[in-house]
């Protein structure tokens, strides 16, 4: 009965690694023969490589490891080099961006924000260039360019909050800082500055979307974890040649609730979902600020944030007094 | 390895619960059902008694002999009884050197002499807690406050903050005014500097903490940076920290700048926060020719009030007992002091019957919380 309930994948298969399909023509060759590692077998496929970098994948790491590295010298230096309090204090240190002096200026002091705008650089042409590698690694296998097409989406949002936006506002200082707590800072500061960022109907989308994808894998995980004792973790094969999992899964739903995916339609659901988060939220931010300034006051001019009885304070800045 | 691992998973939630304030709370709704208006109070903060010294005696007359008849070189409490003055420096005494006694602020051959710097202080603090009394009722209304309200029987106020140092110039050591865990900030990465921010500069020039766009579509009048926002998010934290309350005790989150939706409490603070910055700048401020170096934070600045001097952590210092109505002497009108430039006795360091470590300046704007 628990034989199909596992944390861990319970078997592994070991023989000759799995080359795969041969490369088109022109393709550089894979590095290496390919290996076998049991505790990545656990969780996912015991083999490892052969892999495929080509310039794209090279320049990416390179730019992506020079991003890393100006992130994390800078919020070294900022504890005088002491590698104990970088460890203890690094969920508070940050690279912020320049600030509201240097307007959107690319030419900032390094210590300034000017490291803001390389590492932000550098960190951008890593995600393109491995955006690109997405692209062309599912063209040279003869997929569809779906993976490529999603990571976009969430670059749209990387984009907009670092550059695209700050572009708009004409300031760097709207941007994220890098560091794990100063961006959550900033985020609840973009919220308060804004007028409440929860009467962002893109935010709303945005959180539905969200919430939604969440669901929906739960709902798809769950139910082809369930079938798994028919085989139904082989839903690949089952796009084509449906057997008994696929049936169960899918009358399990139209039972339940009168309606159910198909094995097409449910990553179509997950991958719209999933987009739009993303694209959603992109527009969200980039309306904010650019087109509108305070989304409370914005959302009750259209009837969308309710009235409540006022309490009758009056905001003393108004009655003509510092104070006294 | 089954033991081991329930041993570890049972020491993760134990650990995952250290964060958790375990102590019964009170939650009360202070606002428009349904919009999230709730009050949570941790009982035993709540209900901790704070210490009110009554009167040493009881409030002698107001009417006889004037003080300055009797005595010389008073500057603020002259048009007192003399039975009034004796009753105040009795006072004075006790809430805040009640081991040092007269001497601390007397040169006892010469009552008179302003020659002890304490003295100079002292009476530049009598007309600020005039000032509180007399011109500040919009916030403190008719409690008032004493030299208890902030001194609690220490010389210095447990709770003071002084102008953190200036950031670096380079990247080496510059945490850019922020990204360090202090109690001010609630412990966050944001700027360290709001107290300054705010709750210094000049009294007259209105320095607002508000952020949001008063319109919904871009004007040329809203051009506050998401950066600069971080100020004002970090001196809310600070005030919310001091009176022990959360956002709601104010403020409607629905939208944090809108006056119509606010509570009363709102209005009480912006006043309070008016009266913290002309506490700073009118009154400690002209005192920095007068405190001595030790003092002093490291930017040379005397150490400042916050909205934790007073308020320690309750939204009512001490509960709102209104222990100023014994005080006659600290309601009148607060006139005007000279400050000496400089001060003839040599200037020491505490002797070690003054505790130095509760006079050290708190790391950049942070006041520890009570």
């Amino acid at each position: 009965m628990t034989t199909y309930q596992n944390i861990f994948t319970q078997v592994q298969l070991r023989g000759e690694p799995e080359m795969g399909v041969a490369l088109p023509p022109g393709s550089e060759e894979r590095i290496g023969q390919g290996g076998f590692v049991h505790l990545l077998g656990l969780v996912g496929q015991a083999q490892i490589g052969p892999i495929y970098l080509g310039w794209t994948g090279i320049f990416a790491l390179i730019f992506g490891f020079t991003a890393f590295e100006i992130i994390g010298l800078n919020m070294l230096a900022s504890v005088n080099w002491n590698p104990i309090q970088f460890v203890r204090l690094l969920p508070w240190l940050s690279l912020e961006p320049p600030g509201p002096q240097y307007g959107f200026s690319p030419f900032v002091p390094l210590a300034k924000g000017g490291w803001w705008i390389i590492a932000g650089f550098c960190l951008t042409t890593s995600v393109m260039l491995w955006w690109v590698r997405t692209y062309t690694r599912a063209r040279a296998l003869g997929m569809g360019t779906h993976v490529a097409w999603a990571f976009l989406s969430a670059i749209w949002l990387f984009l907009v909050l670092g550059f695209i936006r700050p572009f708009f506002m004409g300031s760097w200082a709207e941007s994220v800082p890098f560091g794990i707590f100063p961006h959550l800072d900033w985020t609840a500061a973009f919220s308060i500055r804004y007028g409440n960022l929860f009467y962002n109907p893109f935010h709303c989308f945005s959180i539905a979307f969200l919430y939604g994808s969440t669901l929906l894998f739960a709902m798809h995980g769950a139910t082809i974890l369930a079938v798994g004792r028919y085989g139904g973790e082989r839903e690949i094969e089952q796009i084509t040649d449906r057997g008994t999992a696929s049936e169960r899964a899918a009358l399990f739903w139209r039972w339940t609730m009168g309606f159910n995916a198909t094995m097409e339609s449910i990553h179509r659901w997950a991958w719209w979902f999933a987009v739009l988060t993303t694209l959603t939220g992109g527009i969200g931010i980039l309306l904010t600020g650019t087109v509108v300034d305070n989304w409370y006051l914005w959302a009750q001019q259209h009837g969308y944030a309710p009235h409540y009885p006022a309490t009758g304070v009056i905001d003393p800045a108004t009655l003509g007094s510092t104070g006294k | 390895m089954r033991r081991i691992t329930a041993i570890a998973l049972a020491a993760l939630a134990a650990l995952s619960l250290g964060g958790c304030e375990l102590s019964h709370k009170v939650s009360g709704q202070n606002g428009y059902r349904g919009t999230g208006m709730d009050q949570v109070t941790v009982k035993k903060v709540a209900m901790a008694k704070d210490e009110v010294p009554p009167p040493p005696y009881d409030p002698p007359s107001t009417d006889g002999p004037r003080a300055k008849e009797q005595f010389q070189n008073l500057q603020v409490l002259g048009d007192e009884s003399a039975e009034q003055l004796s009753y105040t420096m009795a006072v004075m005494t006790a809430w805040v050197a009640p081991k040092e006694g007269c001497n601390y602020c007397h040169n006892p051959n010469n009552m008179a002499s302003d020659e002890l710097y304490t003295k100079v202080v002292a009476r530049r603090m009598l007309q600020m807690t005039r000032n509180i009394n007399h011109n500040w009722q919009s916030h403190v209304a008719q409690t008032g406050v004493t030299c208890w309200t902030c001194h609690r029987g220490q010389a210095v106020p447990t709770n003071h903050w002084t102008m953190p140092p200036a950031p670096p110039s380079g990247i080496i050591g510059n945490r850019h005014g922020q990204d360090d865990p202090i109690a001010a900030t609630g412990f966050s990465s944001l700027p360290d500097a709001s107290l300054a921010l705010y709750l210094t500069g000049d009294p007259k020039k209105d320095q607002n903490i508000r952020v949001q766009a008063t319109a919904a579509h871009p004007s040329p009048a809203d051009k506050t940076s998401v950066m600069q926002t971080e100020n004002s998010y970090a001196v809310m934290i600070h005030v919310s920290k001091a009176l022990g309350v959360n956002c709601t005790f104010c403020h409607n989150a629905q939208a944090f700048g809108a006056w119509p939706i606010s509570t009363p409490k709102r209005a009480k603070a912006w006043y309070g926060i008016r009266m913290v910055r002309e506490t700073n700048g009118q009154y400690i401020g002209s005192l920095t020719s007068a405190f001595p170096a030790y003092r002093k934070g490291p930017m040379g600045d005397p150490f400042k009030v916050s909205c934790a001097t007073c308020h320690q952590g309750k939204n009512k210092p001490m509960g709102g007992y209104p222990m100023a109505k014994d005080y006659h002497a600290l309601w009148g009108a607060p006139g005007n002091a000279t400050v000496p430039a400089t001060f003839p006795t040599p200037l020491q360091a505490p002797t070690p019957t003054q505790p130095v470590a509760s006079a050290a300046p708190a790391r950049g704007a942070a006041t520890p919380q009570g």
